[in-house]
């Protein structure tokens, strides 16, 4: 997989999204982080996933919003399943889609980047979902394409995976209705994990009552508080009483050093048995936004277990990303007489 | 000055186009219909007329927000809200119902939406008020009120309970 990021993890400082994400009517223009963003569009967000959730029972699944529309999956790093998930998206909209997978070298990416996004402009692409290794690279794209063109981040580095958080907090939502009473665990590899910082903002913004991370220190940032979180070292005192336990994957690919022991005392310590479960609330809800490492972050019985929504999670995950297009695809326009 | 429909008035409309829409059943054989209510005012009249005509399929409904052909010029509705149909469209007779019909588009976008469910054998149209000013060839096979109404005016139904048709004619 990824060889471009060495150090990028654990020196990042995310750069402010704030401001160039909403357009001047403070609606959204880019999706490129949760992070500061309002608990109203996080959850517009989730009410149109919603309703794009019924256009799967439809015989011809597609619907035609986005029709005429170019949406560019631009993907600096490898990834199936997160890059057929937007591509089916955009073509259950209608939307023309072209997938671009770009290999990277570190060394020449800033100019090559803008080359890459200069060339597709002009070929009137409404849209770029940018996938790269390097944190930061959406941001730096939605800064420099032209106005009328929006960019969705698809994972950059350790810094941002908004839509997998998206779906995240839809699924939990479809299960457990109200975030304020919900104390929700994270575990596993939070240094490097993109998605985990995702999923923490979206908790915060959307008011969970409590987010831990359990982790070894060696896979936990160093100011982890700082996330708004209440860290954990072991599984039985961090599950007590959890009501969803969220499993990230070990991104072995991006580790160097040692930063574990062995695959089988991180499973004997962090990994996810249904001996463990019995710590947490009986109804809990498991979550992991795969490829799962079965044996290494859960247990097979427990991944295909009762309380896994693994699958709903990939299923909620298309419906999610069409409501990000449609709502960013559907501002900026100009209000005339509707019937 | 705006002038109001009240409840009373709404109910005489939905009487009459129940015994309408039943007379146009037997008449056109159709037996054991699917109806289905466009978000929002025409489901509410939908659950008026399912009710009263005891149907047996449960009561459809359709949002055709992602359907319609002002998208590129008005954005998305924000209160779109999933379409659900509790049955097949395939080969069924379909009863369609709205709350106003003026130019004809909401209807075109249904029709659109419904056929991406499957082949349905009919497709029958029903609305509380026919307005008028019609820019697409489409027709209603029961009207509650016909109103004659100028471009400048709206006519808005608010409910679901009490229904009320708001316009602003003078």
């Amino acid at each position: 997989m990824s060889s471009s990021d060495q150090t990028a993890s654990t020196s990042f400082n995310a750069p402010d999204c704030s401001q160039i994400q909403l357009n001047e009517h403070g609606r959204l223009h880019h999706f490129l982080t949760p992070q500061n963003l309002s608990k109203d569009i996080l959850t517009e967000i989730m009410d149109v996933a919603e309703s794009f959730s019924s256009v799967a029972n439809q015989a011809v699944k597609k619907v035609p919003v986005l029709r005429g529309k170019t949406i560019v999956n631009l993907f600096f790093e490898n990834s199936t399943r997160t890059r057929t998930t937007f591509e089916l998206a955009a073509k259950r909209l209608s939307a023309d889609v072209i997938n671009i997978n770009v290999a990277t070298s570190a060394a020449s990416k800033g100019e090559s980047v803008l080359d890459t996004i200069r060339t597709l402009e002009a070929m009137q692409v409404d849209m770029f979902v940018v996938r790269h290794a390097d944190s930061g690279t959406a941001h730096f794209i939605a800064r420099n394409v032209a106005p009328h063109v929006s960019v969705i981040n698809a994972g950059d580095g350790s810094h941002a995976h908004p839509t997998q958080a998206m779906l995240d907090m839809f699924t939990i939502r479809r299960v457990k209705k109200d975030f304020s009473k919900l104390k929700v665990a994270i575990i596993g590899d939070i240094l490097h994990s993109r998605v985990a910082r995702s999923e923490i903002h979206a908790l915060n913004i959307l008011g969970a009552k409590e987010v831990r991370v359990i982790a070894p220190n060696t896979l936990l940032p160093i100011d982890a508080k700082a996330l708004g979180v209440t860290v954990f070292n072991d599984l039985e005192s961090g599950l007590d009483d959890v009501d969803v336990v969220i499993m990230l994957r070990l991104q072995r690919e991006r580790m160097h050093g040692a930063l574990l022991p062995s695959e089988n005392e991180y499973f004997d310590r962090f990994g996810l048995t249904e001996e463990k479960l019995a710590y947490t609330k009986s109804d809990v809800t498991v979550m992991h936004p795969g490829p799962i490492n079965r044996g290494v972050e859960m247990a097979a019985s427990v991944a295909d277990g009762p309380n896994s929504v693994v699958l709903q999670q990939v299923t909620n995950g298309i419906a999610v990303r069409m409501a990000v297009m449609t709502l960013i695809l559907g501002q900026n326009r100009q209000v005339v007489g509707a019937e | 000055m705006g002038q109001k429909l009240t409840n009373v008035g709404i109910q005489q409309a939905l009487q009459g186009m129940t015994g309408e829409l039943s007379a146009l059943m037997k008449e056109k054989n159709i037996q054991d219909p699917l109806m289905v209510g466009i978000h929002t005012g025409g489901l509410w009249i939908a659950e008026h007329l399912h009710k009263s005509l005891a149907l047996e399929k449960p009561l459809g409904e359709i949002d055709i927000s992602f359907y319609r052909d002002d998208f590129t010029r008005i954005g998305l509705n924000p209160q779109v809200k999933p379409s659900q149909l509790p049955h097949s469209v395939e080969d069924q007779h379909i009863i369609l119902v709205d709350d106003v019909l003026y130019t004809g588009r909401t209807i075109r976008a249904a029709l659109n939406e419904l056929f991406d469910y499957g082949r349905p054998q009919s497709v029958t149209l029903v609305v509380l008020v026919d307005r008028g000013a019609r820019e697409l060839p489409v027709h209603a096979d029961v009207v509650g009120l016909e109103l004659d109404l100028s471009p400048r005016n709206q006519v808005k139904l608010t409910g679901p309970t009490p229904l009320a048709l708001e316009t602003n004619r003078n």
